[in-house]
């Protein structure tokens, strides 16, 4: 789309002439205004009241809950256990640890001109994995074990998504060079593998990884449950990551595959130094959004029995000692993810519209 | 020939650096490796399905499955085999996933359109819903549309009643069902009469428009001969269709149609989910026609529907229809989240209950995949043909 | 998978062709070992499970997602239940440490093959022997430590009070358990008609019942007591007469290690044993003085019945010290004076009317 560079200048109008020009334009749009309008008063009072005005906060129990509003008291008195899962009170400082490291590496990336964030980021994909590595699970370094089956809640939402899409992203290059190979028995089974996992629901690969994978492997190897999720998630993932990438690749003009051939670059060379960078780059809103998708995606791992912040959730909302939170609960859920996916979404439309150099007609 | 291209070459390059040899190499390495891997695969698979005792083959499929399942749109009973209960699952999950691309499709270009309005709080209102929805994970929302709204319906007895004739508690909708009697055939044989007639008119127009520019209103005639012409039949045959009224029957409406709430609730919350994701689509695809279009148009003085009909929306189709393929294919593959609210779907039904029961995990995780992978490749497909015919074609 | 990455990346910069994908290749290897080197749980394949977990210091026992009484976790992750009382027994044996057990949350689907693959060393999750998981399944069954059968849960105000009329009615079961094979039969035999919804978690059934979306919640009787306190209304909901199967619940190891199924069998034996005799947590010490020769045998104090297991000699005493004899462990779980209140019903001794029997330690 041409724009002019300059904006017409701003009309400066009463509110009576900007709701005439905006709601009530022409019959239908009035109409069309009432009743939305209407719609909108008697849904969202009684909502906040829900919300905010009749509900709990303080307290020490169920009992404290009037039922008028929402008993926010349940999320707050559980809280701990929507956010670590079983990890031990005394060893959540190194949970605390990772989530403020991820803030610190990650955050900066919101922040345009923040000193250093490329930096941060390449940390962030690189180093903190390591660190976390370390860190979560213990063992080393004289840290005490931590049974992977001890994690839960939000942090093992994010440490599924966060270790599924980075674990995805070389093997999704990997697959979109292959599927962009000149060698059709390469790209035959590159097409097949992206085509194949593309077309199949997660929670089946989950379940192939929960159930099946110890069926594949020989005697006397086996994974945890939680590698065996992760692994169905990074290949499944894998899949899509590729065909992100590959967009990124045939966006890249075919010049710059001949100049890279006319300077004598080998295939690899060519791929690392030249076009990759460029792709890449062109990608990283392609890249977010399969993250946010991704995100959202790690709740059907409840299905396979991990507690994930909603899988937390699900098997509080049940226990006698609180009666009827479900809604609270899922309330709850749906407020971290949307905060989390909201904010990432904004980041990457800003990074799209930055991207966009205007090539397009 | 050979020895020509060698020698062309001053320092005599290694064959390994000749790309047609490399890259065969690399190639048979592959295979080999693809071999490699598979070939251990099965064989661990084998080993361990030995050593624990599992059966395979497909053998099982003739077995008595000996389970009820709760909705099913073909003839169904515990008696039957598992096979069966294969397309049981099938047709659920094929039911919902069309049901919910309908309906998806529907709400996304509704609201596609209305974020784009002039008015003012109807394009907020549209913002709103796509930003909060498509940011929540469907999964949850299922949750929410099936406990939530299951638990503010009556139960069976305190039904809601609309005339007598449909109800509405938390066992579900019950809406009577249309039982054909003899003679119902002619109200088939009108509809295709009435089809085929639509068509031939259709072809009729158009040539006739091409040859005189006078344009034939085949939308009217046609929507009159598809509703006349069977309604004549059907009371020339002496109206031959009875409807079943549901009746409350001991704890449950028995007789008619039920839509039971576990299909309601994935239906809403796939058609919703799905639907947020397509208004963008849609928004960003009537944004890409670019404005000149619109006033190229006008200047050649085409009504606005006209304008919008010939010139907007089939621009708009061209940059809409490869990423509204996708979002068909997410929700057929968002189907299977049924298992987690127990609407019977393939991977409910026959990934879960019978998988459990016979323990062939292989064959029918196997049979599941392909399942999905022919519905994934169907749709791409059917989709692509449709694109092909919406292209604008380029000369 | 990072470092796998900027490995790749470094070489891709530097290297020749071959020998780049050579090292790439090898850095992949690393990467996937790595990985493997990390989350393998289990040794070799030639060491036993005792071995095993000697080695490992801690014993692997897999348990349900949550069901009160049974296998439940509160919000820190700590374990109670008699399935968990199972397990912590065979700890007690082994270690002299109940606490030397780690638990595996399973979903009735994955229970079974995260047996047979090693993942856990014992299965304690609610389990029904039947002859098909004994004999197709490569599995043991080690005993009984709760005979259970199926029953219904209904809402009083349905005003039904056997499960014969119950005929058209909605049935939430759930997935991947013995109850959806039952239920059918059950129906089909008395001819009438029900409509079965599947859920995949307790949760999920208990919160449909709860919502009204079946009139009748059927499950093993035991599980039907738990599932009746999760509600937010226990007294309006009422257990059906009825048992309209058998269902022996007990502990599972694999096949192939004959020493590993004894000392779960005997682990458990010793703790129905201890309430014959009398043993208990609280005067186990005492007992050690004791005279009988049957309590000597048990707590080890005579003879070397721990030996013959690949087990400490005081084996027994620990197991009743620390966690209790059969019926403390029944008590204290599901018994009575819990929200389950469960009377031991055949649950009970032989000498006491019920069927709990076991070997004698001899």
């Amino acid at each position: 789309m041409a724009e002019s560079t300059m904006k017409p200048p701003k009309k400066a109008l009463s509110p009576v002439k900007w709701m005439r020009e905006h709601l009530f334009s022409t019959w239908y749009n009035a109409l069309l205004t009432l009743a939305v309008g209407y719609l909108l008063v008697t849904s969202v009072g009684p909502l906040l009241n829900w919300l905010l005005f009749e509900a709990n906060f303080q307290g020490q129990d169920a009992s404290d809950c009037t039922g008028a509003g929402a008993c926010w008291l349940f999320i707050s008195q559980r809280l701990n256990f929507f956010i670590y899962g079983f990890y031990p009170d005394e060893l959540q400082w190194r949970v605390d640890a990772m989530f403020l490291l991820l803030a610190i590496a990650f955050v900066p990336q919101f922040i345009e001109r923040f000193p250093g964030r490329k930096w941060l980021g390449i940390f962030g994909m690189t180093g903190l994995p390591i660190i976390g590595y370390f860190l979560i699970p213990g063992g080393t370094f004289g840290l005490e074990v931590v049974e992977s089956t001890k994690w839960g809640g939000l942090m093992l939402t994010l440490i599924l998504a966060y270790i599924g899409i980075l674990a995805s992203l070389p093997i999704g290059i990997l697959l979109a060079l292959g599927r962009r190979s000149e060698m059709p028995i390469i790209r035959g089974l590159s097409v097949v593998f992206i085509e194949v996992w593309r077309a199949v629901p997660l929670i089946t690969v989950l379940f192939m990884a929960s159930v099946m994978l110890p069926l594949f492997l020989p005697e006397g190897v086996n994974f945890e449950k939680l590698a065996r999720a992760l692994i169905g998630i990074t290949l499944w993932q894998s899949a899509y990551m590729a065909e992100v990438i590959r967009g990124g690749l045939q966006a890249i003009p075919r010049g710059q595959y001949e100049a890279a051939d006319a300077l004598g670059l080998g295939y690899w060379r060519k791929m690392g130094l030249v076009i990759l960078p460029q792709a890449l780059k062109m990608v990283i809103p392609g890249i977010v959004n399969t993250f946010i998708s991704l995100f959202k995606d790690t709740t059907l791992v409840l299905i396979i029995g991990l507690f994930d912040v909603l899988g937390t959730v699900q098997s509080t909302v049940t226990d006698p000692a609180w009666q009827n939170v479900a809604i609270e609960g899922y309330v709850f859920v749906a407020f971290c993810f949307w905060v989390f996916c909201f904010g990432i979404s904004r980041y990457s439309q800003n990074l799209e519209r930055k991207l966009d150099t205007g090539h397009k007609t | 020939m050979k020895k020509q291209t060698i020698d062309s070459r001053p320092a005599g390059p290694k064959p390994w650096y000749d790309p047609r040899v490399r890259s065969l190499f690399f190639q048979v390495v592959a295979i080999a490796l693809v071999f490699w891997a598979g070939w251990t695969l099965v064989e661990n698979t084998l080993a361990n399905m030995e050593s624990r005792g599992i059966s395979t083959g497909f053998g099982f499929l003739d077995e008595t499955a000996g389970f009820g399942i709760i909705m099913s749109l073909i003839p169904y009973d515990a008696t039957m085999t598992y096979g069966r209960t294969f397309w049981v699952g099938l047709t659920n999950t094929l039911l919902v996933s069309a049901m919910g691309i309908v309906a998806a499709t529907i709400l996304g270009f509704i609201i596609g359109v209305a974020r784009l309005s002039s008015n003012w709080l109807v394009a907020k209102v549209s913002l709103v819903y796509i930003e909060v929805i498509r940011n929540i994970p469907l999964l949850l929302q299922i949750f929410f549309w099936y406990f939530a709204v299951l638990g503010a319906l009556p139960s069976p007895r305190q039904s809601i009643d609309v005339g007598g004739t449909m109800f509405l508690n938390n066992r579900g909708l019950y809406v009577p069902e249309p039982l054909t009697q003899d003679g119902f055939g002619l109200v088939w044989w009108a509809l295709a009469i009435a089809i085929a007639a639509v068509v031939g008119i259709r072809i009729w127009a158009k040539k006739r428009q091409l040859a005189t520019g006078q344009i034939f209103p085949t939308f009217k005639v046609g929507v009159a001969l598809l509703v006349l012409l069977p309604a004549i039949a059907y009371f020339a045959a002496g109206s031959p269709l009875e409807w079943e009224v549901p009746a409350l029957k001991g704890f449950n409406f028995g007789g008619g149609i039920t839509i039971i709430p576990e299909l309601a609730a994935l239906w809403v919350a796939l058609s919703l989910y799905t639907g947020s994701f397509i208004a963008e689509i849609v928004r960003s695809g009537i944004l890409s026609v670019s404005k000149g279009q619109t006033e190229a148009a006008k200047a050649l003085g085409l009504p606005n529907g006209l304008t919008l009909r010939l010139v907007v929306i089939p621009q708009a189709m061209r940059v809409i229809i490869p990423p509204l393929t996708s979002q068909y294919l997410n929700l057929a593959k968002n189907s299977s989240l049924a298992t987690a609210i127990g609407y019977p779907d393939l991977v409910a039904v026959f990934m879960g209950t019978t998988l459990n029961q016979t323990g062939q995990a292989v064959e029918v995780v196997a049979i599941t995949m392909a399942v999905y992978l022919t519905i994934s490749l169907s749709i791409s497909l059917f989709m692509n043909i449709y694109n092909r015919a919406v292209a604008i074609k380029e000369r | 998978m990072a470092r796998k990455l900027l490995k790749a990346y470094v070489s891709k910069n530097q290297l020749m062709f071959g020998e780049k994908t050579m090292r790439k290749t090898k850095s992949i290897a690393l990467g996937i070992a790595l990985a493997v080197g990390t989350f393998t749980a289990s040794g070799a394949m030639a060491a036993t499970t005792l071995e095993n977990v000697k080695e490992k210091g801690h014993l692997q026992c897999g348990v349900t997602t949550g069901l009160p009484g049974f296998s439940q976790p509160d919000e820190k992750g700590n374990w109670t239940g008699i399935d968990v009382d199972t397990c912590r027994a065979v700890a007690a044996a082994i270690f002299g440490d109940a606490s030397a057990v780690e638990f595996t949350p399973l979903t009735a689907k994955e229970r079974f093959t995260a047996l047979q693959s090693g993942e856990i060393d014992m299965l304690s999750r609610n389990t029904t022997w039947t002859l098909t998981r004994d004999a197709s399944l490569g599995l043991n069954f080690a005993g009984v430590n709760y005979y259970d059968g199926q029953g219904f849960l209904i809402n009083k105000d349905i005003g039904v009070d056997d499960a014969l009329q119950l005929d058209g009615a909605s049935i939430c079961i759930q997935a991947g358990t013995t109850t959806e094979l039952n239920l059918s039969d059950y129906f089909r035999a008395k001819g009438m008609e029900f409509k079965p919804i599947v859920f995949d978690t307790s949760e999920q059934t208990v919160q449909g019942f709860s919502a009204g979306r079946c009139d009748v919640l059927t499950s093993d009787r035991s599980q039907l007591a738990a599932l009746r306190s999760k509600l937010s209304d226990p007294s309006a909901a009422k257990i059906l007469p009825n048992t309209i199967s058998k269902e022996p619940l007990g502990p599972v190891v694999r096949q192939g290690d004959d020493q590993w199924f004894n000392i779960v069998k005997w682990v458990l034996s010793v703790q129905i044993n201890a309430e014959e005799l009398g043993v208990t947590s609280a005067n186990a010490d005492d007992m050690l003085k004791s005279d009988n020769p049957n309590i000597q045998r048990l707590l080890g104090t005579d003879g070397d019945m721990g030996a013959k297991l690949g087990l400490p000699d005081d084996f027994g005493h620990k197991v009743v010290k620390l966690v209790g004899n059969y019926g403390e462990m029944y008590d204290r779980n599901v018994g009575p004076d819990t929200p389950l209140g469960l009377d031991r019903g055949i649950n009970a001794l032989w000498t006491d009317g019920g069927i709990m029997y076991a070997p004698p330690v001899r």
